[in-house]
């Protein structure tokens, strides 16, 4: 029986084992004479590249594990396998940022692991135990990982600032889980489900669902509960900036969905409308907000909170179609933002790292072609046709219209062009900027493929998507079984 | 020939990624192949296009040349042109070999400049030709990335200012459609634009919406929603401001492309969308978008008198004959449809040829104030004789295109109302009395300003560019069958689909009782 189930969470395993044996490796070998840091990275990517294969070979078909409190079904995969890409490229983009900056250390990569193996429990959890251990140890991780630099007083404060409010955050969850096993009698997704199903059902039960949907907001940053977002943006590192613009999103919107669902999939009309006005603010702060931005990163800061609108509008729609949407959201959303940090970890000048929007200036002509992929990835992220990006939000107002909510629809519409000015901005920066000093010609490779890549990717993906929205809808239909 | 219209679409495509991937340097021979790799290229489009002008049955009002393809999740491929739409593919594969000639003298990142003309050439045939709403729309708001690219870069002074408002203004318009089109979507089950022509009726029952009543049901948000898109791209007054500042602002080329095509795919919305699928509610709020045509084409003419800026004044002069052409459509009988058509091409024509005879003193004297020029007939002759063809063309003169469109669009308002069509036909005098001032005070009189006594008449490049635009302008006003035979039947056949549709006086009547 044991083994059945621990067989389902191989690639767990694999993770944690490997993170233990990185960490006791940099304990033991002496770091000053022989830094193992650059190796562990390399290493580490390739073991997350190597899971997430794995994932996407596994046979299809949904497995429990740990008495029903574990599933391992395609919705789970379709996410595990987004946010191991997502972490592994990171990680392989950091190296160069943080040798210039002195701070590769074994610990960043051990880290990142741990971090990315809370996620995967995270998108796997049936049970709020399961969900609150995966939540903590992702958290926990990204704390550290955070105030990094230690040496750097915005890195510091960056941490203590998004452990503070993360610890908030997670007690409103904690809160909310206890009122639910409380009412319920249960932490099992299912057992909660079925004391939702008697109308009406204990209010208990409501404020529970309510002081959990506001737990999870906050580690997804949908307004108004974001407000750690860009400062923490802004203080940390920009590796783990990129980091936490990525995978943790996908993880948490991933859990989000998988809690309405499963558990409360019977009071959707209970939830629906809080998602949806979750969504409208953020779609709203998030465009709004950025316009002032003078900080690249805490401008993705901002778009990263309108972006997580649009996928939150795709959990209102509450519908197998929504899920996919908001599902593809994810994906790529995560494949621009990448692209996007790619750029924005390559950005310095005189040496040192900088992130002011104004220092792109004329930056078309000292590089066009990283320029152009740019250019087409912050189009992408507006949203605008012919690329992948406008294909996001086309699929979630889609969902939602088909659920009756065209209002919805509509406020996104007008949010996506309030969103798109910023976005033109920086283009304009680009193109049309002032001739002023440009930056340094620092342009690690892999940045710059990334970069590329991605951006190829949102304009050949207008070709049929790569495939992805038949993938998401097996995914999405695995939760309404 | 079943692929022909992918292959005009994405012709100019492939020479744009040729130019990005092949021609590198910056030297004299390096710019010279851009550009004439940018020309041949336009010109085989146009080449190509003439097999679409011989081979497209004029009789047959269905859509021709399909051909179709899945795309993604029930999204289709699918292109194809009718009579409305046929003529427009051909405007734009003309005009784009005289615009790239026309900005032979461009210098700056000229590389970048040709490429961002080509791909906007791609989308602009693309969106004559689709048949799927989302394609539609794909092909309609990418031609924002280009134009913003091509202000922004190669503009005027306060090109910035004028090239976000030109995005955000259309993003705005367009995104609301865009809501609209997947509504039409889930309500129908398809994105087939033949088939939601054809068979798919949009309900049009009244809904009472945050305690309103709306008369038209679903047709009527679905046609705000559509109209928003449109009216900011023709532009119709009031939301015309983007226009004289994108105008004034946008490099020659840019302006040619702007006014003679850019601005036509608002009257083709309408055409292809708002009149044949929201028949209800465009017949609720055909006077509404009447009045709001002759209020722009008396005032924009009246602001057009005013102007000190030859682009500021032709910008407005558009704004007014695109007056013409809503008012032409909403008409909704066949003069009127027609004589939109007509318009729009002959304006296609007309305006792009000013803007083109405003850039030929501006590459002299870098000047576009009018006051700074004046007498220049003595200096230039044969650029006279051609402004004075196009200043007449643009007052509506008979013998030139502009006549024939505004005569079939007032015949159609005449026959749905009087007073429109009255105060319709004073934007014409209106129009000859800024058209006419501004030849005079730029041509006529001493030649007294010292900077203007060297000034050189047009050579051979640009009389070559102006040749075959004389000579469609004396054609389509002297012969105007050649274009009206190939959209007469198309625009009979919506006109009556538009009799025999629900949407008859009737249907209206009851609405208006449920409603009381």
């Amino acid at each position: 029986m044991i083994l059945a189930d621990l067989a389902v969470v191989i690639p767990e395993l694999i993770l944690v084992t490997y993170a233990m044996a990185a960490l006791l490796w940099g304990v033991f070998v002496d770091q000053k004479q022989k830094p193992v840091g650059p190796a562990l990275i390399w290493i580490t990517s390739a073991v997350l590249l190597g899971l997430s294969i794995w994932i996407c070979l596994t046979p299809s078909g949904a497995r429990q594990a740990f008495n029903g409190t574990y599933s391992d079904d395609p919705f789970s995969r379709f996410a595990k396998v987004m946010l191991l890409l997502s972490s592994a490229v990171v990680l392989f983009l950091s190296q160069d940022f943080l040798k210039r900056e002195g701070i590769l250390k074994f610990e960043f990569p051990v880290l990142t692991a741990f971090a990315t193996l809370g996620m995967m429990v995270m998108v796997s959890a049936s049970d709020l135990m399961v969900l609150y251990m995966g939540l903590e140890l992702q958290s926990l991780a990204l704390y550290v990982l955070a105030s990094f630099h230690r040496n750097d007083a915005r890195s510091t404060e960056a941490g203590l600032k998004y452990f503070v409010l993360g610890a908030l955050s997670s007690g409103l969850l904690l809160y909310g889980a206890s009122l639910a096993y409380g009412y319920s009698g249960t932490t099992h997704f299912s057992g909660i489900a079925a004391a939702t199903t008697s109308r009406p059902y204990s209010i208990g039960l409501l404020y529970g669902l309510v002081f959990m949907i506001v737990g999870l907001a906050f580690k997804v940053t949908a307004a108004p509960f974001h407000m750690w977002a860009p400062d923490v943006y802004e203080g940390s590192p920009s590796p783990v900036t990129a980091l936490f613009a990525t995978a943790p999103k996908i993880a948490a919107m991933a859990l989000f969905a998988r809690l309405l669902i499963e558990a409360f999939g019977q009071a959707v009309d209970d939830w629906r409308n809080i998602i949806a006005i979750l969504s409208i603010i953020s779609m709203f702060l998030g465009a709004v907000a950025a316009i002032g931005q003078k900080n690249i990163k805490r401008l993705m800061a901002y778009s990263s909170i309108a972006h997580m609108g649009f996928a939150l509008m795709g959990i209102a729609a509450g519908s197998h179609q929504g899920f996919q949407a908001m599902l593809m959201y994810l994906a790529i959303y995560a494949t621009m933002s990448i692209g996007a940090f790619a750029f924005i970890l390559s950005m310095r000048r005189d040496g040192r790292p900088v992130s002011d929007i104004a220092d792109l200036n004329m930056y078309s002509r000292q590089s066009p072609l990283s320029a152009l992929a740019l250019l087409l990835l912050m189009f992408s992220l507006a949203g605008i046709v012919p690329l992948v990006g406008f294909f996001a939000k086309f699929y979630v107002f889609l969902a939602a219209i088909d659920a009756g909510m065209i209002w919805l629809a509509v406020a996104g519409a007008v949010a996506s062009v309030v969103g798109a000015y910023y976005y033109v901005r920086i283009v304009y920066f680009m193109y049309f900027g002032e001739e002023v000093d440009v930056l340094d010609e620092s342009f690690p490779h892999i940045g710059r493929v990334t970069l590329v890549a991605s951006a190829a990717l949102m304009l050949l993906g207008v070709i049929n998507l790569f495939g992805v929205a038949g993938v998401a809808e097996s995914a999405a239909a695995s939760l309404f079984r | 020939m079943n692929s022909l219209l992918s292959i005009i679409t994405f012709t100019p495509l492939a020479a744009a990624l040729i130019l990005a991937a092949f021609l590198r340097g910056e030297d004299e021979t390096a710019q010279r192949n851009v550009k004439l790799l940018t020309l041949v290229a336009t010109v085989t489009t146009f080449l190509i296009s003439l097999f679409l002008y011989f081979g497209f049955d004029p009789a047959n009002t269905d859509f021709q040349f399909v051909e179709e393809r899945a795309w993604l999740l029930g999204l289709k491929y699918k292109m194809g042109v009718d009579g409305i739409s046929v003529l427009f593919v051909l405007l734009t594969t003309i005009l784009m070999p005289l615009t790239i000639a026309a900005s032979w003298n461009v210098k700056h990142r000229l590389k970048e400049f040709m490429i961002s003309f080509l791909v906007l050439e791609t989308f602009m045939i693309g969106v004559f030709c689709s048949l799927d709403l989302v394609l539609f729309y794909l092909f309609f708001e990418s031609g924002l990335i280009p134009m913003f690219l091509i202000i922004g870069i190669w503009g005027g002074r306060d090109r910035i200012y004028a090239t976000f408002k030109f995005f955000l203004y259309t993003l705005l318009g367009s995104i609301l459609m865009l809501v609209a089109m997947i509504g039409l979507w889930a309500n129908s089950g398809t994105s087939d634009i033949e088939s939601l022509l054809h068979g798919y009726t949009v309900s049009s029952a009244p809904i009472s919406l945050l305690g309103l009543e709306i008369a038209g049901g679903v047709q009527t948000l679905m046609w705000l929603a559509f109209f928003a898109s449109f009216a900011v791209k023709l532009p119709m007054w009031p939301v015309h401001t983007w226009l004289p500042d994108a105008h004034v602002q946008a490099p020659t080329g840019g302006s040619v492309i702007l006014a003679a095509i850019l601005l036509k795919m608002g009257g083709y919305g309408f055409l292809r969308f708002s009149l044949p699928m929201f028949p209800v509610a465009s017949e609720l709020l055909a006077p509404a978008v009447m009045w709001l045509s002759v209020t722009a084409i008396v005032y924009t003419s009246l602001v057009a008198m005013m102007q000190e800026d030859m682009k500021k004044l032709i910008a407005y002069s558009s704004v007014a004959h695109m007056g013409f052409v809503t008012m032409g459509i909403f008409a909704a009988n066949r003069q009127g449809i027609e004589g939109a058509i007509f318009q729009m091409i002959s304006h296609g024509f007309v305006s792009g040829a000013l803007f083109l005879i405003v850039g030929v003193i501006y590459d002299r004297m870098h000047t576009r104030a009018i006051d700074s020029y004046g007498g220049l007939v003595v200096r230039m002759p044969a650029y006279a004789l051609v402004f004075m063809v196009f200043t007449l063309a643009n007052v509506g003169l008979p013998g030139t295109s502009g006549f024939v469109g505004e005569f079939l669009t007032l015949a159609g308002a005449f026959q749905v109302s009087t007073w429109i069509a009255f105060f319709a036909a004073t934007g014409v005098i209106l129009s000859a009395c800024y058209a006419l001032w501004l030849f005079r005070r730029v041509m006529l009189g001493d030649l007294v300003k010292a900077g203007l006594r060297e000034i050189a008449d047009m050579d051979r490049r640009e009389k070559w560019i102006f040749a075959p635009l004389v000579a469609m302008t004396l054609l389509l006003g002297i012969y105007p069958s050649v274009v009206t035979d190939m959209i007469g039947p198309s625009a009979q056949h919506l006109v009556d689909r538009l009799a025999d549709g629900p949407t008859s006086a009737a249907l209206q009547v009851s609405n208006y009782a449920e409603l009381k």
